[in-house]
Parts: structure tokens; sequence; C-alpha cells
């Protein structure tokens, strides 16, 4: 039997799909400019030179690689399974973001392209937008939620010191999908010089699998780094990482989907409990099929199939839908994905300041919740690697008003 | 042969260029609305291009946008849009429907369910923006086997190479989108989009109507001048938005047909 036709890995089809999931739903206005970038994808993939780059970049700008780290106190306190951290939140800007943002924007360099635009959430993306954007002495734009840009004011200011022209996006209910809606009509109003950077793995064929392939250094790494710490041929036993639109856990996931033996757990944002309130963002656990930016996928909708706005603590959580690959790992079983509530989340966000001297972001903060969920009914010899994706420095201000914590400026 | 068909052969015969004109279904409500579209026709309307509210509209300019949100907030579904096409087709037999759209809300209610009841309805043909020729598979073919046009946007970055497939499945007329970007934003302009139009009408045997960024009788006439008709929508909008009576937006409506009319 061909070991390919076993493959979990083989994904996305020429296509775009993964199974009924992905494809390119766009206007005519813009297939021709994603079949540009996936042709010039496609070279690129396979060029030494590009790689090339990518890996000095990725070691000398971003800092990779980060590190996988054995969290002890966390470990002891919870008296189960053994719980690794991957690092990624000492990247440079402070996320996985930026892994990715490189590598478009190398594509963007490569195809000439001089005006980049970007859709922001948390801001954590378009942070990594605007810094290699300035790296490269590009034009940065980056659509960011009206809301959002309220509740994450310090990002809005990064941005700004960067160099990036922020757009505070009203059409809608100004968050993320419709900054993400305004970036789109951005690329087809300047579809010549102007290069669409997206933040997560979701959006037409190629986004989803390019996105997915730029933060797969998270698991390739992980899969090295767990060997040294615990001998050769040593493989997790459980992964799990948050999940907005899915990008930092394909990239956890991705090189392990062929080791059967490892659980995959996504951790979606339960906001205010997943019930039929539909407070919360968890597309899988409280969504349907649906086709939203460029793709097929599960999306928080009603009846009549209009989006639904998500709700969650974490700005960077806050999306209806979710990457098309995940929507597929879910429907054939591969992974299994869960939710935990903002007040969950909070719950973990302390814990970890406190056991282990990590400001984590309020996105990790759900997958530690979970981790902290299951890890004490596992033994001791079980290993749990968690995607340790942001920092926290961003999320004070929210945390410190949940908290009844009075941080009125000073001056 | 659907009504839309029919309709270009009329055009034809008596040397008539097509005016297409677009309003949300539902907006401001729904009573207002079915009014405005009971009397197209007789502002000299030849094809009506009904929108389908939905609450992401990625090629819509913040006048369709909003008027999107007031149908939606105003109770408006995909239901009660095919309900209001079948209470004008009580009145009006002959002149064609066309649903423009996204696709969500098509695909959340079931295509075939969807298009049995369009095609109850009395709707003529779809035009579903976020479903490209690579797509066809989704929602085209089934459409044209159903009996109903799918009508395909072809665009200034539809090249050469790539037009036949986009000619390919498409059916009714073929809609030419003037400008890059969104509706109700740049303005068309007749002598960039003559040559376009003779390259899409060379392609095929379809006519080629078109749209976006014609919001004055000036400019409806000079660019049905160079094609086979026009369509405006954001300026009608516009005057609903405004809250203008229904029969002052079917007046501004007749100057603009006219403007087609005259090219
Ligand atoms: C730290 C962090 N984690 C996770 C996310 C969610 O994105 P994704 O699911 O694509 O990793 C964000 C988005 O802003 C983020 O800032």
């Amino acid at each position: 039997m061909n070991d390919l036709f076993n493959s979990f890995m083989t994904g996305p089809d020429e296509n775009g799909r993964f199974g009924d999931f992905g494809g390119r739903f766009v206007s005519e206005t813009l297939m021709p400019l994603i079949l540009d970038l996936e042709a010039e994808y496609e070279k690129a993939k396979t060029d030494d030179s590009f790689w090339a780059e990518m890996d000095d970049l990725w070691k000398h700008y971003v800092g990779r690689p980060s590190p996988l780290y054995h969290a002890e106190r966390l470990t002891e306190a919870l008296g189960g399974a053994k719980i690794y951290l991957k690092r990624d939140e000492l990247n440079h800007t402070g996320a996985h973001k930026i892994n990715n943002v490189l590598g478009q924007i190398l594509l963007a360099r490569r195809m000439g392209k001089t005006r980049i635009i970007a859709e922001t959430g948390a801001g954590q993306h378009g942070v990594a937008t605007a810094t290699v954007c300035a790296r490269f002495g590009l034009k940065c734009i980056v659509y960011m939620g009206a809301h959002d840009v309220e509740r994450q004011a310090p990002n809005v200011f990064r941005m700004r010191l960067l160099g990036a022209e922020v757009v505070p996006v009203t059409s809608g209910r100004g968050t993320l999908k419709d900054a993400m809606n305004d970036a789109l009509r951005d690329w087809v109003t300047n579809v010549r010089d102007t290069f669409y950077c997206i933040g997560t793995v979701a959006g037409p064929h190629p986004y989803p699998a390019m996105v997915r392939d730029f933060q797969s250094i998270i698991g390739k790494e992980t899969r090295e780094q767990l060997q040294e710490h615990e001998g050769e041929g040593r493989l997790p036993d459980t992964i799990i990482a948050a999940i907005g639109g899915g990008s930092n856990a394909m990239g956890l996931f991705f090189p392990f989907l062929d080791d059967k033996d490892v659980n995959i757990i996504g951790v979606e944002a339960g906001g205010k409990g997943v019930d039929m309130k539909m407070e919360h963002c968890a597309s899988l656990t409280g969504g349907r099929p649906g086709v939203l930016h460029g793709n097929r996928t599960y999306l928080l909708q009603d009846d009549d199939g209009q989006i639904l706005e998500g709700f969650s603590i974490s700005a960077g959580l806050d999306y209806p839908g979710i990457g098309p690959e995940h929507a597929w790992l879910h429907e054939i079983g591969r992974a299994q994905y869960v939710s935990i509530t903002d007040k969950e989340a909070l719950e973990a966000f302390q814990f970890c300041c406190q056991q282990e001297g990590i400001i984590p972001a309020l996105e990790p903060s759900h997958a530690l919740a979970h981790v902290m969920k299951i890890a004490p009914d596992l033994p001791k010899d079980h290993i749990i690697v968690m995607n340790m994706c942001g920092r926290g420095d961003k999320d004070i201000f929210t945390v410190a008003k949940h908290l009844g914590f009075d941080m009125a400026e000073s001056d | 042969m659907t009504r839309i068909d029919r309709k270009f052969e009329e055009l034809k015969a008596a040397g008539k260029k097509a005016f297409v004109s677009y309003i949300m279904a539902g907006d401001p409500d729904y009573d207002t609305s079915l009014e405005i579209v009971k009397g197209l026709p007789a502002a000299g309307v030849d094809i009506i291009e009904l929108g389908l509210p939905f609450t992401d509209p990625m090629a819509d300019g913040p006048t369709i946008q909003l008027a999107g949100q007031r149908a939606l907030a105003a109770g408006m579904t995909l239901n009660r849009t095919l309900e209001l096409a079948a209470a004008f087709r009580e009145t009006d037999d002959t002149t064609p429907i066309v649903l423009m759209g996204y696709y969500n809300p098509v695909y959340s209610h079931g295509v075939d369910k969807f298009l049995a009841d369009a095609k109850a309805a009395g709707i003529d043909g779809l035009i579903i923006v976020d479903l490209p020729p690579e797509e066809d598979s989704e929602l085209c073919i089934p459409a044209q086997a159903a009996g109903l046009n799918f009508i395909r946007l072809a665009t200034p970055t539809t090249d050469n190479k790539r037009l036949p497939k986009v000619m390919e499945n498409t059916s009714g007329f073929i809609y030419y989108v003037s400008v890059t970007g969104i509706t109700g934003a740049a303005e068309a302009e007749a002598g960039d989009v003559g040559p376009e139009v003779a390259r899409i009408q060379a392609a095929g045997d379809l006519p080629v109507i078109v749209g976006f960024g014609i919001n004055t009788p000036e400019k409806s006439e000079a660019i049905a001048k160079v094609a086979d008709g026009a369509v405006v929508g954001s300026a009608i909008v516009s005057k609903i938005a405004e809250g203008q009576p229904v029969d002052q937006v079917l007046a501004f409506v007749k100057t603009l047909s006219d403007g087609a009319h005259r090219a």
C-alpha cells in the first residue's frame, strides 16, 4: 500500500480543497491575483535560495529556533503529564505571527509588489506585518476593526511607530471579519501593486496551505527539540494549541499529522459559553459549514446564512470562522477540538504568571486552560507540548480590567 | 429560452440598448422595496437586479453594504427575498429578475432547494459574486440545469487567456465590471470600457452589459453606447438611503434608463 495514500499531509488538492473545505470563493477580479500568487509560491517552495533567506531572517531577525521549555513547576502543580511549552512568545514582536509574515513579504518582493495590506484583530499580525515592512522599506496599510482599535491601543501605536497606516474599519460591526472584508475590498481596488498578507490559515487557496507551511517551523522545531530533551525517536503524546483562525495550531500540528499516536487538540474560544446565545468564537463546536472570505469552512451563522459576530475576551480569537484544514481534520477525526471560556482562560493566564514567571497572551491562555483540565489525569510519562504562541504584554489592560485592577494612567 | 434571452431578442429587434437597475431586496423595508420593484418596468428598466442581503458583501462599497444592513435589520432573509420576487411576478410576467449576491445564504439554504425555490419565485438568473469559474460545480452547472441563467462577471483583470474560461459556462449575458474595485467607488470611463467590451463581444455571442461606477444619465448613455447595456446600482440605492419617496426614486431611475435608451 502506498504510504502517501494514508497521509494526512498531502492536502490541499489542486483546487485548494481539504476534503470538502477550502477552495477559491473570490470575485473574478481577485481570481487572477490568487492564481499568480499560487504560481509564485509553488516556485518559491522548491527554491533553496528562498528558504535560505527565510532561515537567515528567522535566525537573526526573529530569534528562532524558539526554545522548547520543560515547565517544571506547572507540571508539578498539576501533578500529572509532563508539560513542555513551545516558546513562540519569545519571537521578535511577541507572537508566532511573524513566522508567516516573513514568508509572505519575501514572496511579495519576488512578485515586485510594493504595497502591503493586512487585516488584524488583536494587532499582533498587524504589528508583525508593519515590522517586516519597515525592515524591507515597503508601504504598509493595516485594516483593523474600530472596536479592536479601541481595545488594543498599544498595538495601534506600535504599528504607527513602525510606519504603518492603521485604518479603523467601521463597516459591519467593526471587528476582525470586517477588517478582512475591507482588506479584500482594498485588494480588488489596487490589483497591480498590492500584496495581501493574510494573518492566519484562512482566505482563498493558496493562503491556508501557504500560511501553514510558513508556520510549520513551529512543529518541525518541536519535533527535533523534544528528542534533545527526551531521547531519539520520542514524540509528544499530546500537542495542544489555541485557535483563532488556526495558524499557530496548524504550525504545531502539521508535522505530526501522520504520527498516529500523537494526540492533537485545538482549543477554540468559548467566550461566555458555547450555547444558543452564541457569545463565543467556537466555529467547530458551535458553527456549521459555510462560505466566507474565500473558503468553505465551519462558520458561526444564523439560519439564513448570515454571519454572526464572535465573542471572546481575546481579540486574537474573535473570528467567526476557522481555517479549512482544521474543519477537515475535525470531520475526519484526526484532531479533536474543544472550547475554553473567558473565565477559564483568565484563570490559566494568572496561573502561568505565578507558576512559571511567563505572562502569556490571552490566546495561548485558552490552550493552557485545557492543559490544566487534562494534565492531572494523565500519567507522568505522558508528554504534552503546548504552543505558547504569544506573550501577554498586549493583554495586561484587558486582564487588569477583568480583575478589577485600576490601571488609570499616572500622568 | 429564459425571460433574459427573450428580453435581449426584443431589444435587439428594436435596436435598443438594455438598461439594468440594481436595488437591495428589503431596503429600507419589504413593502417599500416591493413598491419600488413594481415601478421599475414603467421607469424603463429592462432587467431587474435584485440584491440578496448578506452580512459580508466583500465586493461592495459602503452604499450597498449599508443597504444590506438596513434590509437585514428590517428582517430580510433569502426566503423573504424570493417572496418579494414572487409578489412582483404576480403583476409582471416578462421583466427578467436577476438575483445578485453572495454564496453563503444560498449554500446555507441548500443548492437544490434554492434552485427550485428561486425558479418557483420567478427568478431568471443569478449573479453570485464569490463563485468564479473555478467553483462552477457548486452552483453554476446545477443552476443552468435547472433552467436559470448564470451570469458571470468579467473584469479588467480577466485577460485574454482567462476569458474563455469565464465565458464557458455563462449564459444570459456577461456583466463587465468597468473598474477594478468595489461598487459605488470609481467612475467608469467609456473610453476605457469600449475596447474591453469589444474584446469580450468578440470572444462569444452573449450581450455584454457594463456596471460599476455609472451614476448619471450621461454616464448611462455613454457606457450603453459602447456596450449592449448599462447597470446602475449605488446611485439608485443612495436615493433610497436618503429616504426619497418611491415616486422620486423611480423618476431618477427613468432619467437613467432614458440615458441608456438614447444610446
Ligand atoms: C498570540 C496569538 N495567538 C493566536 C492568535 C490567533 O491566530 P491563529 O489561530 O491564526 O494562530 C493570535 C491572533 O492575533 C495571537 O495574537
